[in-house]
């Protein structure tokens, strides 16, 4: 069980605070595992509010400033909530090469979403990310799990208009 | 299934060798990578199957999907066995005629086969394709032959002998003797002696060590490890065991990029089908050596890369590096003396054992033995993984393997190692791939990307989107890395905006000196590398953005002027065409005027004119 009382998030529902007491149970004795109980945590709620770190910290026995500056350090966790869909556009240098970054200026000035941002209606998040390893086809965006390689920035936003 | 024996080892390898060597049917070799994926293989596959079991051929026709073939441009992949034929670019319709023609045993459909961009010749034999016909795949010597997924495959293509041997019949200092032998350099980037490594650590005293595999595969531009992992996950089980052998530990850690789900996937399934065949675990194949393996997953930090940063993390911290010595071999994970190597080192080393180093070391230069994979990408025909023998000049690399710059252009430098790397122009591009000879012309071999950039990249907006990159992975702890490349990536941002002065470069090349000498990790101790090999080569550059404020290459929009030059314009209309915001006015047989108020500088109208008539 876990002593911490469950504080309440907008975003946050029973169920997934079920889900999270179980990852934290299930980690919380193996040295080192912030980092996957993080990862799972956001997998469920979908980012990091503030009062799941410190719910974390507390299930997991951790000073908040443990939790909190492994969530920071990481690109993959993020406090702030996303959009319904997810653009990852690669900055890698084959993608770069090939004329990603005027693919991330054109989605941005359609949607007037920055980088790293997600738009107003929560309809987009965009973020500039790592080479996915994917060079072979830059250069590629991903949206939600669906990797578009060898794009255009018209392409792109031709594609994105059937994302909801 | 009951825990191996090596006499069971054999019976599985000659129960499955039909598999492997294709003789008892055709095999539809389907690539499963995740290029492949990406354009669309696991539909195509499912088709492909359905059509085959709706016309009852299961008996001649068996599809089999494996890991990453290599050649990922021309996907989706498929590579008809035993014949080898090549077959590319596969569509979900040509599925019933792909089928016909596997069937009828003719010559395959043209439009299938690849065509030679040089000579324009179809060339349906995989081998006889240029790409792969100067290859010598050694870590990466399963690709696209066995099925990733199945372990009995590995085990057919003499997978696991070498960790048996290694058990059975070698002392732990043999092992390192022979690893020792093969000349095998670490293949992450740093090109450490993997022996010598071993026998550090094996001399370490403490009755627990580690295993560590570095697959935080995050150089932009590589993805030989990703590919290995998806393609061949049990070699990189089985190098770690024989590490283990040799250092005497009985935990291993896989450190894999959170970027690569499918790797991930293939890993965790191999690590599953090792356990149950008591490949890992408790009383390996009888000996009575234990040994474990758990993957860990990264969370997005490219410093993680560093081997010290890479044990913080896996201790669940904010993954930043530590001051060495002590070395991991003495200090590593947990405190503990570990061994870390990289998944393409691990790849090679059952081929050592089972070979012999003598065997791996008959290939290479003389202070660089065997293989090295690389990930060739950016401005080059074939896109794609290759494995040549250390010792291949860049240019065979780039024009024979590669096939050379795509549309006519002209080739300006090619970038090695990664961002903390540098570029190669054209007069170098006759030395051979080697740690020492490369380091000699301001690059480093690093983890094996290949970027080959033609004329139109500019090589000051390039040391700026390295040094963006750089900058971001910084991960603050020390003082020269922290500030030193912010500044260096600030002073090239108003370069490339025309704001540049003299004294910039003077400025930077001090900078970089002192970034280099004081940085705490290889991280910012080779950060500054993208700035100073681009002033070593292309200072000219930089002057024409300071002094002139002009950008050569024409790709820093701030100095550019979106003007048509009307000698040059042949009033074709491609940047009309082309205008994501119609700032382009454009009538036939008149010269394009561009609307500066309309123009949002995106640059495409630049790409589109082959006439150079924008300025």
């Amino acid at each position: 069980m876990i002593d911490t009382p469950r504080p309440v998030h907008p975003d946050i529902t029973d169920d997934m605070w079920k889900q999270v007491d179980e990852i934290i149970i299930a980690r919380r004795d193996i040295p080192g595992s912030v980092i996957t109980v993080l990862r799972e945590c956001q997998d469920v709620v979908g980012y990091l509010p503030v009062e799941l770190m410190d719910y974390i910290s507390g299930g997991m026995i951790l000073p908040r400033s443990d939790v909190f500056g492994v969530a920071s350090f990481y690109a993959l966790f993020s406090m702030t909530p996303k959009g319904r869909h997810m653009i990852k556009v690669c900055m890698g240098t084959a993608c770069y090469v090939k004329g990603i970054k005027e693919v991330l200026d054109r989605i941005g000035n359609e949607y007037q979403v920055e980088e790293g941002g997600t738009t107003e209606d929560r309809r987009f998040s965009l973020e500039a990310v790592r080479c996915l390893g994917a060079c072979g086809l830059a250069p590629v965006v991903v949206i939600n799990q669906d990797t578009h390689g060898d794009v255009t920035a018209n392409k792109v936003l031709d594609v994105l208009q059937h994302y909801e | 299934m009951s825990k191996l024996t090596v006499q069971d080892l054999e019976q599985i390898k000659e129960n499955t060798q039909n598999e492997t060597s294709f003789t008892d049917k055709t095999y539809c070799m389907i690539c499963g990578g995740t290029g492949c994926h990406a354009t669309g293989s696991i539909p195509i596959m499912e088709a492909l199957e359905k059509e085959i079991s709706e016309r009852g051929l299961e008996e001649k026709l068996q599809v089999v999907e494996t890991g990453c073939n290599g050649f990922c441009a021309k996907g989706p992949l498929l590579v008809v066995q035993p014949d080898g034929i090549f077959y590319q670019k596969l569509s979900l319709e040509d599925v019933p005629e792909l089928v016909d023609s596997l069937m009828d045993g003719g010559e395959p459909p043209k439009k299938f086969l690849y065509k030679d961009p040089v000579s324009k010749k179809l060339i349906p034999q995989q081998d006889e394709i240029p790409f792969f016909a100067n290859q010598m795949p050694r870590a990466l010597r399963n690709k696209g032959l066995i099925d990733p997924e199945k372990i009995d495959h590995y085990i057919a293509t003499n997978g696991y002998f070498g960790a048996a041997k290694a058990l059975f019949d070698m002392s732990p200092d043999e092992i390192v003797e022979e690893v020792k032998t093969s000349g095998l350099r670490g293949r992450g980037g740093a090109g450490f002696p993997t022996g010598l490594k071993w026998q550090f650590c094996k001399g370490s005293p403490g009755d627990i060590k580690y295993v560590l595999c570095n697959a935080d595969e995050g150089d932009p531009g590589a993805f030989m490890d990703r590919s290995i992992l998806e393609a061949d996950p049990h070699a990189v089980l089985e190098g770690m065991i024989i590490a283990a052998k040799a250092i005497n530990a009985h935990q291993g850690y896989i450190y894999a990029r959170t970027e690569y789900p499918l790797a991930i996937r293939r890993l965790a399934l191999a690590i599953e089908h090792a356990l149950e065949y008591g490949l890992l675990g408790d009383d390996i194949l009888g000996s009575g050596f234990n040994f474990n393996v758990e993957i860990y997953q990264g969370a997005g930090a490219f410093v993680c890369g560093e081997e010290t940063a890479l044990m913080r993390s896996i201790e669940g911290r904010r993954g930043m590096p530590r001051p060495r010595p002590p070395f991991p071999a003495v200090k590593g994970l947990w405190d503990r003396p570990s061994v870390l190597n990289n998944v393409e080192s691990f790849a090679n080393v059952p081929q050592i054992i089972r070979k012999g180093g003598a065997w791996y070391a008959s290939v290479g230069t003389d202070t660089s033995k065997g293989t090295k994979v690389f990930a060739m990408s950016g401005d080059v025909n074939n896109i794609g993984l290759v494995e040549v023998p250390m010792g291949t000049g860049l240019r065979e690399l780039i024009y024979d393997i590669g096939g050379g710059i795509p549309r006519k252009k002209k080739f300006k430098a090619v970038q090695l190692g990664g961002p903390s790397g540098g570029c190669v122009p054209e007069q170098y591009l006759d030395t051979p791939v080697d740690y020492e000879e490369i380091a000699k012309v301001g690059a480093i071999m690093g983890s094996g990307g290949v970027i080959v950039m033609d004329e139109r990249t500019c090589m000051v907006d390039m040391a700026r989107f390295f040094m963006d990159f750089i900058q971001d992975e910084s991960c603050g702890k020390c003082t020269p890395c922290r500030e030193g490349t912010r500044r260096l990536q600030q002073t090239l941002i108003k370069i490339c905006e025309g704001r540049g002065e003299a004294g910039d470069i003077a400025t930077m090349e001090d900078l970089s000196w002192v970034v280099q000498e004081s940085a705490l990790c290889g991280l910012g101790q080779t950060g500054p590398n993208p700035v100073l090999s681009t002033l070593r080569y292309f200072r000219d550059e930089y002057e024409a953005h300071i002094i002139e404020k002009r950008c050569p290459a024409k790709r820093c929009a701030d100095l550019l002027e979106f003007r048509v030059e009307p000698d040059e314009c042949t009033k074709c209309g491609a940047c009309f065409r082309a205008c994501p915001v119609e700032a382009v006015e454009w009538k036939k047989k008149e010269v394009a005027r561009i609307d500066i108020e309309k123009c949002i500088k995106c640059l495409t109208c630049f790409d589109k004119c082959r006439f150079d008539a924008i300025y």
